[in-house]
């Protein structure tokens, strides 16, 4: 078991895994519940050419990613104002815009070979650089959940009355799509663009079933993202087998072992009796 | 000396940019006074107490509140899904006194304890909220204003998809908290229920009426101002009923 870790590069990868499932478990709560999983995999999806032109560069691939995912962020907020089309639709238009320019650019003669590992992650490649970048962004996420729990949580559970309790839900929403952003390029390096979406949907919505309050079902997301990402580093050692998407199948493992635990949870729960009242 | 309104409207209008949603709104509020607050669906209720909690500016006439407003939405508008206790959600009524990047503490939530007990909650307090019956969600909602020290209760249709005991239990807890000195609207549909507050406030886009209950709803033509034909006399001297609204959750 422990043999793995004489190496160097299986080190930093767990490292890497510790990091991302750390700030993605505990973020893919709300990501859960503000409904941002579709949001999350297409902002992956459009950070695609800033990871190929950095590729390019030659720079780090935060230095790409970062304001790709401003122009996508800004982008599908103006065409979601465009009247008749919905957000949805404005963030397909915006996400395969920017995907298919990525494609274009990695596919260009510039582009140097390795591309794939920015679609599908390289977690035993990351540097000491991608390391310490990734720290950093993990403990600011880290930290803001922390201080912006309480807005976030009452824009969630109510937002027509948030505002009178002194919490704005545009704030909250802003503030979430913002450390979703910068959790996504922590997690871009080792599970890939295509992969990534793994690690803030699957952990949480296995704590979600799990667990009834806010703050356990964060750390058992962060704890059961971590402890995948370990399973499939592993995996990946002895099977000789992909490490982004080990890692990824590691997260579904988890998910469906899971069920028959929320099964045992849901039929538990009482039904609430519902009477209408009619009005005499 | 008679004791200050903490509410007092004037001509008040108010709407989203357009043509004003209501107008015409007059009225004021004691401490320790229940308003009933009846029109149809899309009648401006919703958009008056917004006018109150000052989430809409009036574009004619004056409006005065004097006291911080609990908002007690329907339950239906929470997320009943949410992994919090009972007590979490009283809790959340502190954060609005607190600066932004603190959560709730120890005295935070034992300020939601009290609020709890209040509202006949205390043995709940570490219930998930989703699993409380309709009755004990409202009364978990204000607990939420008791702990903002809200001296003003906007209430959303309290009693809509109670069972009668639920209802007449909130009813009294209501009455309690405003014979302690705080001022209550309440939006209704529940003409009986509306006949046992203070004053009564009639509105469809305009206010049609505003008084005690026994003259505004002893008029026909006021109701049928407010409801348009959706009034029925109940057969056997059973007194008047609105016709339900229709409801989405069937």
């Amino acid at each position: 078991m422990l043999e793995p870790l004489q190496e160097p590069f299986m080190q930093r990868a767990l490292a890497e895994v510790v990091l991302v499932g750390a700030a993605g478990g505990a973020l893919g709560c709300w990501v859960v519940f503000y409904g941002l999983s579709y949001a999350a995999e297409s902002l992956a999806h459009s950070i695609f050419p800033g990871l190929v032109l950095a590729a390019i560069a030659g720079v780090p691939l935060l230095l790409g990613a970062a304001p790709a995912i401003v122009v996508a962020a800004l982008a599908i907020a103006l065409c979601s104002r465009v009247a008749g089309i919905g957000r949805e639709a404005a963030v397909a238009v915006v996400v395969t815009t920017m995907f298919g320019l990525g494609v274009l650019l990695a596919l260009s003669p510039q582009s140097p070979p390795g591309v794939e590992s920015l679609l599908f992650g390289d977690v035993f490649g990351a540097t000491d650089a991608d390391l310490a970048t990734a720290a950093g962004l993990a403990v600011l996420v880290v930290v803001a959940l922390r201080l912006l729990h309480g807005q976030i949580l009452i824009a969630g559970f109510d937002r027509g009355t948030a505002r009178s309790l002194g919490v704005s839900p545009a704030f909250a929403d802003a503030a979430l799509l913002l450390l979703l952003a910068a959790g996504i390029v922590v997690a871009v390096q080792g599970l890939g663009n295509l992969l990534v979406v793994a690690v803030f949907v699957g952990p949480a919505a296995v704590a979600r079933r799990l667990s009834d309050r806010m703050l356990p079902m964060m750390l058992l997301a962060a704890g059961l993202a971590i402890l995948a990402g370990v399973a499939g580093l592993y995996l990946s050692y002895y099977a000789g087998t992909a490490g982004g998407a080990s890692v990824a199948l590691a997260i579904v493992a988890v998910y469906l072992l899971s069920l028959p635990a929320g099964r045992v949870r849901s039929s538990r729960r009482p039904a609430v009796a519902r009477a209408e009242v009619t009005i005499a | 000396m008679p004791p200050e309104p903490l509410i007092e409207a004037a001509g008040v209008a108010a709407g989203y940019g357009g043509p004003p949603v209501i107008s015409g709104v007059g009225f004021s509020l004691l401490p320790g006074q229940r308003l009933a607050l009846l029109g149809p669906n899309g009648g401006g209720k919703t958009t008056l107490l917004r006018a109150v909690l000052g989430e809409l500016r009036p574009t004619a006439g004056t409006l005065g509140v004097q006291s911080t407003c609990g908002t007690v939405p329907q339950t239906e508008r929470t997320r009943l899904d949410y992994p919090v206790s009972a007590l979490d959600v009283a809790a959340m009524g502190a954060l609005s006194r607190l600066p932004w990047w603190r959560r709730p503490g120890r005295r935070e939530r034992e300020a939601a304890g009290r609020a709890l007990d209040r509202v006949g909650l205390r043995a709940l307090a570490g219930e998930t909220f989703g699993r409380l019956s309709g009755g004990q969600r409202q009364r978990v909602l204000i607990a939420r204003a008791l702990v903002q020290d809200a001296g003003v209760l906007l209430l959303d249709e309290p009693f809509s998809g109670l069972d009668r005991p639920s209802a007449e239990g909130l009813e009294a807890l209501i009455a309690e908290l405003a014979g302690e000195g705080r001022a209550v609207a309440i939006a209704t549909h529940d003409l009986e229920q509306a006949r046992r507050c203070d004053l009564v406030l009639c509105i469809n886009r305009r206010q049609v009426a505003c008084g005690h209950p026994a003259e505004v709803l002893g008029d026909l033509a006021v109701l049928e101002a407010t409801y348009g034909g959706a009034i029925v006399e109940i057969p056997g001297g059973g007194g008047r009923a609105i016709l339900p609204p229709h409801h989405h959750h069937h």
